[in-house]
């Protein structure tokens, strides 16, 4: 998995700005009329029935929607235990990006594999998997099914691969030169990661959070086994917005989306801007 | 370059393999354990069920459908983006990670608004033309589609933004059409960075369990995925049943990354 799958290209897409003259030719033209057609069924048009159907009783129906305590409560939940992993993660995740690139020791490689486990894993042997070792089965005494720490240990599972994997590749071209230079001058180690190392990989890490955070937020797969799903105790909101579902209040499921949806687009828009600034810098 | 004293270099190797040996490592030996703890008698168990089968074999096609479109408008979408330039093309990069950062509940809730039968914006049309999508293979795949969707495009991007228009020029210049430019010269190019989104979609096309749940109706024998199987066991107090189908998915999986992991170096060397 390369850093371009997570979001974060040095190169930026395009600068397509208002007013840009098209290039496209006749046969692009085309190409891009069936895609835009295809995206716009599979995505745009599915994403507006969303906000239609939670606009449908205008904002009342957010208000309701958020005032049910046991939504606030998964909402609290979500939002406390998304926010504890992705610090969690941009403490290990560095931590780990740091041994991979800078330490050389037997069993590197295995580690370098066992990092991308997570986002190629079925989510819901994910959750199925962490029940074996932390669940009422478990060889360490420890078990966690059913508690929220459940919720923690799940999201720090599924989103384990970001921050490294972002952090990685910019920690791996980092200039070297610039740390002799700043040794050979009398700094000493710790100025030089605190002065000159942290500060470059500072938009990797906060590109890496950022997708860390959207994916915690959204996790479903992983938590149905471990988790227990019990109401005001580890319900997430993607489990709330389910049982919406399937209780066929889909005015209730997607009035919750839609503030999923808003999140979402505020990280894409927010990785987007990083993006851009490092492609600059670079 | 900073070199760690030997003590702090010693304590974060310890952190480190210690915190992704006991989230990822010991977990996984765990799922083995469990799979093998009778022999291959959870796995005889398991796969002699035709129903588990069945949602095997439904995973799998649903998997190829998606991959073969999401690799089509992938590399189609990369270069639109990279080769053209017209109004929207940035907003419509951004687009294009979306589904990175939407739940899947949320994904399989917005096409159920629109394709189901009974009051979706074109379901009853769509049924009423003989052609159901929500609870059958048209909406699995399109779920599978929506939540995989950037894969591809991602890879090809900078891949193509590197190369450059050289060569494509060159090979148009010197008379040659499109199509033949395309594929003499393009689509060789970036053959690898297709490659990995291709491994990568079929990954997470595998294991998604979320948007497939909610537009599949999950029913036994009929639209039930593997990953549904695996919840359905599990629930069921089959928990050995549930360990040896997770098993097989984690394999298909790993084999994924490892194949991706072992193609990646070859691009720089070339």
């Amino acid at each position: 998995m390369s850093s371009a799958v997570l979001g974060l290209d040095t190169q930026p897409i395009g600068r397509g700005r208002p007013g840009v003259h098209s290039t496209l030719t006749r046969g692009s033209a085309l190409g891009l009329g069936v895609a835009m057609i295809w995206f716009s069924l599979l995505v745009l048009i599915p994403l507006a029935a969303i906000v239609v159907t939670a606009g449908q009783d205008g904002w009342q129906g957010y208000v309701d929607t958020l005032k049910n305590p046991q939504t606030w409560a998964a909402i609290r939940l979500t939002v406390t235990q998304s926010l504890l992993v992705t610090l969690v993660n941009v403490v290990m995740g560095t931590l780990i990006a740091w041994v991979l690139v800078r330490d050389k020791f037997w069993g590197r490689g295995i580690l370098d594999v066992l990092i991308d486990i997570p986002f190629a894993m079925p989510t819901i042997v994910a959750g199925l998997v962490l029940l074996g070792l932390y669940g009422p089965k478990s060889p360490l005494g420890i078990n966690v099914a059913n508690q929220r720490s459940s919720v923690t240990l799940a999201l720090a599972f599924v989103t384990l691969p970001f921050i490294v994997r972002t952090v990685q590749p910019v920690l791996a071209e980092l200039d070297t030169d610039v740390e002799e230079a700043a040794a050979s001058l009398g700094a000493k180690q710790t100025t030089i990661l605190r002065r000159l190392v942290l500060p470059s990989l500072v938009p990797a890490i906060a590109a890496g959070a950022a997708l860390s955070f959207a994916r915690a937020i959204s996790e479903y797969g992983s938590l149905v086994l471990l988790s227990g799903m019990l109401p005001y105790k580890t319900e997430v909101v993607s489990v709330r917005v389910y049982s919406f579902v399937e209780g066929g209040d889909q005015t209730a499921a997607a009035a919750l989306a839609t503030i999923m949806l808003a999140v979402a687009l505020f990280v894409i828009v927010a990785l987007d801007i990083i993006q851009r600034r490092v492609a600059r810098r670079g | 370059m900073v070199k760690l004293p030997a003590p702090a270099k010693w304590a974060l190797r310890i952190i480190v393999v210690g915190y992704v040996f006991l989230l990822v490592g010991w977990p996984m030996i765990t799922l083995v354990q469990n799979a093998f703890s009778d022999g291959l008698g959870n796995f005889q168990a398991a796969f002699s069920d035709p129903d588990v089968v069945h949602a095997m074999i439904v995973t799998i096609e649903i998997s190829l459908w998606a991959v073969a479109i999401n690799t089509v408008f992938g590399v189609g979408m990369a270069l639109l983006l990279v080769r053209y330039e017209f109004p929207g093309k940035r907003a419509l990069s951004a687009l294009i990670d979306l589904p990175m950062a939407v739940s899947p509940v949320v994904i399989g809730l917005a096409l159920l608004l629109v394709y189901n039968g009974r009051t979706g914006w074109f379901g009853p049309t769509l049924e009423a033309h003989g052609f159901q999508v929500i609870f059958n293979s048209p909406g699995m795949i399109m779920a599978t589609c929506f939540v995989s969707l950037p894969l591809v495009v991602r890879e090809v991007v900078p891949v193509l933004t590197e190369i450059g228009d050289d060569q494509e020029q060159a090979a148009t210049s010197l008379g040659a059409n499109a199509f033949q430019t395309l594929r003499r010269i393009t689509l060789p190019a970036i053959k690898w960075a297709v490659v990995y989104g291709v491994v990568l979609t079929l990954a997470r096309s595998l294991g998604e369990f979320g948007a497939v749940k909610i537009v599949s109706g999950n029913l036994i024998g009929q639209t039930q995925t593997a990953s549904q199987a695996v919840e359905q066991e599990y629930n069921n107090f089959s928990q050995g049943e549930a360990y040896a189908i997770s098993f097989v998915l984690v394999l298909l999986a790993v084999l994924c990354i490892v194949v991706v992991s072992l193609l990646r170096p070859k691009e720089s060397s070339s």
